[in-house]
């Protein structure tokens, strides 16, 4: 195929031919000797090179195509307001059960000192049937009690013989002192002062004094207050202030018929937050649930005008995101296809020109490469990697090496393949006449005729390296986080959810990716029929 | 007798790179941080039931060598290997063999329909693409050739797994058999299975269908540009004839040389497309071995892969002598 069309050409035609597609510029700096048969020609075999290339409307597709991916990852990241690693938040209400506040309607009960065996649950129900029916005593198991009404929804119980057994109430006597223990007398006491609307009562000599809402102050300190509401703590984490809980309370009071409240606080940092109250009509019960402004990050954000294409799974812009990616997917895919040129044209050069024993050894070397499975190593030494935690930028310089040395055989066998015929040939045997050095004339007379098939080979090449990489750092095996690459944005989809809800996480890096490779591989078709004039009849 | 011979010489060759390739993964093996080794083999004793780490290093030395020099461990372990023992897995818990019998023939049964259909769609299309060579019809059989060339396969994968498992719900999004698959009759496991390995073959097809289409067109160009396509014409044969008789039949000839030289790669697994489908083959099972550092089964796999590929190019070489008499053996 490709190959053999070089072998017949007169040498300074590929010379020429390599000379002018490298570097147009330099044409005039040329060493060509002025013979008649070139003075008659109009187009030296470069520029026809470059005459069919240029004709190739779907190389100069895939040279479009390019071009635009190149500005897109080189350019586009300098234009981008954003940076590579720029984190992008928004702000989330976020709904949480803040507290519960319910109207106490049900007796409680405590029991006087010592009495706590005699008021028994059972007693206390007995206590409930005889209060609801208004008799002032019951009896059970032969014993009699007597109640006797203290104050509104306060009940004292008494046994036969008149002893205190405990209280019922329906006023809730809290401390506000967690440490304190309320005592029987205080609870008891407070409570019939409350519940008759007196300002102050007294225990063991100290005077307690009770403001209108409920306020319980001993020596002009808060001691406790009282109330028909209970208002509890959901978040294990809150301690409700009093004045926290009086607010609840007056909201519940004055919604009581709604059923819904809104309170909006301010708190000292300049946050704002709302809390909602309803009521569950059935208990009675209303939850307040706080919403609270937080900072998060700004993940999967549909595209929008500041993010034309959203947001990725960390926060980052996925437009410039895309755009170091792309460089850093072509940065790899250049640099180990440089590192996979040079040995292989080293290598393959060596064994062409000097065959017997040397091609032998180093032929057999290449076959031993072709013969590694390449995907399979580079995924156990990026499990390796993994395990003992390798800094992500030094990874990406071993895949690039690992990808770089594991891709040269091929293109040694080609440039072995060539130079093998070339060096039979005339122009060989007059270098060697002229006392050419021996590196001289390899590198300089033998590897630029092999030039053209090497480009072709490159180019394909890249996009078969791309790939390559795109597919580890998909596996999560090449470029790691925080490096873009788009084999490592696509990395998302495996989480199914983003598959199937986040499209502008995934697709539009595949589509370059695809884009870019397949412009490589036309590029590569184009430049090899442009090259290889018998392939276009 | 001079294939004989051929055959043998080329046998022989390929043992010895084999030694050698075997030689370099048992290297690479062995230049694994020894304290990755040990940190796995840690972790595998810290898992209830499991031996002990000693217990594990014990059989670890037992299998490679590792107490011995490289050489030495080598020739150790390849003499285990010869002898078809490659260890105990570490991640499966199974001899590597045992797992390895239980797995292949899933990656060859997938490997085998997607060759099948391959042929069956790149050779027509690339026949047709040379014979209209620079008409629209070879252009969009080119682009299309390309495009799956350039398909990488796991967005691939993923744009069939958005269209049909997720919005159209045809097929499952992951694994070889459905969530009823135990209550299914005999032939409702076949029909089962066959469902879940629809995607992942379109998959294989189309990602590595383009490579065998361009290589038919080139190999049919060349024909058509032949001498005896030329007399064949002068003869004033149809065209039918022409192509279908004279040209296809040479075409045939590196054809089924490059096929014969992919068969051992069957067996090989597809290493990324069952891992996105999620399904036990040979290549999955390699997957998750490597990725969770099971060296045994790391092992034996790339020795394996290195088997195959020298088959192939044996298998290759031999038939490229065999089936097109104008190659003599030398």
């Amino acid at each position: 195929m490709a190959d053999k069309n070089y072998e017949n050409r007169p040498q300074e035609d590929v010379l020429n031919e390599e000379k002018s597609t490298e570097n147009a510029s330099e044409s005039s700096e040329q060493v060509y000797s002025l013979n008649d048969d070139r003075r008659v020609k109009v187009l030296s075999p470069g520029v026809m090179v470059a005459k069919r290339f240029f004709r190739n409307r779907l190389a100069m597709v895939g040279l479009i195509i390019l071009i635009i991916m190149f500005a897109f990852s080189f350019i586009g990241g300098l234009i981008s307001p954003y940076e590579e690693d720029q984190l992008f938040y928004r702000t989330e209400i976020l709904k949480k059960e803040y507290a519960s506040a319910i109207e106490n309607t049900e007796f409680r009960y405590t029991a006087a000192e010592g009495q706590a065996s005699a008021f028994t649950g059972i007693v206390q129900a007995q206590f409930t049937l005889a209060q609801s029916k208004g008799s002032d005593e019951f009896a059970y198991g032969g014993k009699s009690y007597k109640l006797s009404k203290d104050g509104d929804n306060l009940y004292s119980i008494y046994d036969g013989d008149g002893t205190l057994l405990g209280i019922a109430y329906k006023d809730i006597f809290s401390v506000s002192n967690a440490n304190e223990t309320l005592t029987f007398d205080i609870r008891y006491e407070g409570l019939k002062a409350y519940s008759n609307g007196e300002a102050s009562f007294t225990v063991d000599g100290l005077t307690y004094e009770i403001a209108d809402d409920g306020l319980v102050l001993l020596n002009g300190q808060e001691y406790g207050y009282i109330s028909r509401y209970v208002v509890q703590a959901l978040m294990s984490d809150v301690f409700l202030t009093r004045e926290f809980k009086d607010t609840v309370i007056e909201i519940i009071e004055k919604n009581r018929t709604t059923g819904e409240a809104v309170l909006e606080v301010e708190a000292e940092d300049g946050v704002k937050q709302e809390y909602y109250f309803v009521k569950n009509p059935n208990t009675g019960k209303w939850t307040i649930t706080q919403e609270t402004e937080s900072r998060v990050y700004d993940t999967y954000s549909a595209p929008s005008s500041e993010h034309w294409l959203g947001t990725d799974g960390y926060g980052f812009d996925m437009l410039t995101r895309l755009m170091y990616g792309g460089r850093v997917s072509l940065m790899i895919g250049f640099i180990v296809e440089i590192i996979s040129t040079v040995l292989g044209v080293i290598m393959g050069g060596i064994s062409g020109y000097f065959g017997g024993w040397v091609d032998n050894l180093i032929m057999r070397i290449v076959d031993v490469f072709y013969c590694i499975p390449s995907m399979p190593i580079i995924i156990i030494l990026g499990a390796a990697m993994d395990n003992m935690g390798v800094d992500p930028q030094i990874r990406m310089i071993y895949l690039m090496l690992i990808l770089g040395f594991l891709g040269w055989p091929g293109l040694a066998r080609l440039v072995r393949g060539q130079i093998l015929s070339l060096r039979e040939q005339e122009f060989m045997t007059a270098t060697e006449a002229c006392g050419i050095s021996v590196r001289r004339r390899i590198f300089k007379h033998l590897i630029p005729n092999v030039i053209p098939q090497l480009i072709v080979s490159c180019t394909m090449g890249l996009g078969g390296t791309i790939l390559t990489e795109a597919t580890l750092s998909f596996l999560g095996l090449g470029v790691r986080f925080p490096f873009a690459s788009w084999g490592n944005i696509i990395n998302d989809v495996k989480n199914t959810f983003v598959l199937t809800n986040y499209w502008f996480i995934w697709i539009p890096a595949g589509v370059l990716l695809l884009l870019t490779v397949l412009a490589f591989n036309i590029l590569g078709d184009g430049l090899r029929d442009a090259f290889d004039p018998k392939m276009k009849r | 007798m001079s294939t004989l011979k051929f055959i043998a010489k080329r046998l022989l060759i390929s043992v010895i790179i084999l030694i050698f390739v075997a030689l370099i993964i048992y290297v690479l093996m062995r230049s694994l941080p020894t304290s990755y080794v040990e940190q796995i083999a840690r972790q595998k004793s810290m898992q209830p039931n499991s031996k002990s780490f000693e217990e594990w290093m014990e059989q670890l030395n037992a299998t490679y060598g590792m107490d011995r020099g490289i050489i030495a461990g080598f020739f150790h372990w390849a003499g285990n290997a010869i002898k078809g023992d490659f260890g105990d897995s570490w991640f499966y818990t199974v001899p590597v063999v045992e797992k390895f019998q239980s797995t292949v023939w899933l990656s060859f049964v997938m490997g085998a329909i997607s060759m099948v259909l391959e042929l069956l769609i790149a050779i027509p299309l690339g026949i047709i693409a040379a014979r209209k060579q620079y008409s629209k019809t070879d252009y969009a059989i080119s682009v299309i050739a390309l495009a799956g060339i350039s398909l990488p396969t796991f967005f691939f994968a993923s744009l069939l797994k958005l269209l049909f498992s997720v919005k159209l719900k045809w097929f499952d999004l992951f694994g070889l058999v459905g969530r009823n698959y135990e209550q299914l009759d005999a032939l409702g496991k076949f029909f089962d299975k066959a469902h879940h390995l629809v995607l992942p073959i379109v998959t294989l097809v189309v990602v590595s269908v383009g490579s065998l289409m361009r290589y038919t067109r080139t190999n049919m160009l060349e024909v058509l540009n032949a001498d005896y396509i030329r007399t064949a014409r002068a003869k004033g044969l149809s065209e039918k004839k022409v192509i279908y008789r004279h040209a296809f039949r040479n075409t045939l000839i590196p054809l089924v040389t490059i096929v014969g030289g992919s068969l051992p790669g069957l067996f090989s697994g597809a290493l990324i497309t069952e891992t996105l489908y999620s399904l036990p083959g040979i290549g999955y099972t390699s997957y998750n071995a490597m990725v969770a550092g099971d060296i045994p089964f790391s092992m034996f796999y790339l020795t394996f892969l290195a088997i195959l590929t020298l088959l192939g190019n044996l298998i290759a070489d031999i038939l490229y002598a065999v089936v097109d008499p104008r190659v003599r053996i030398s």
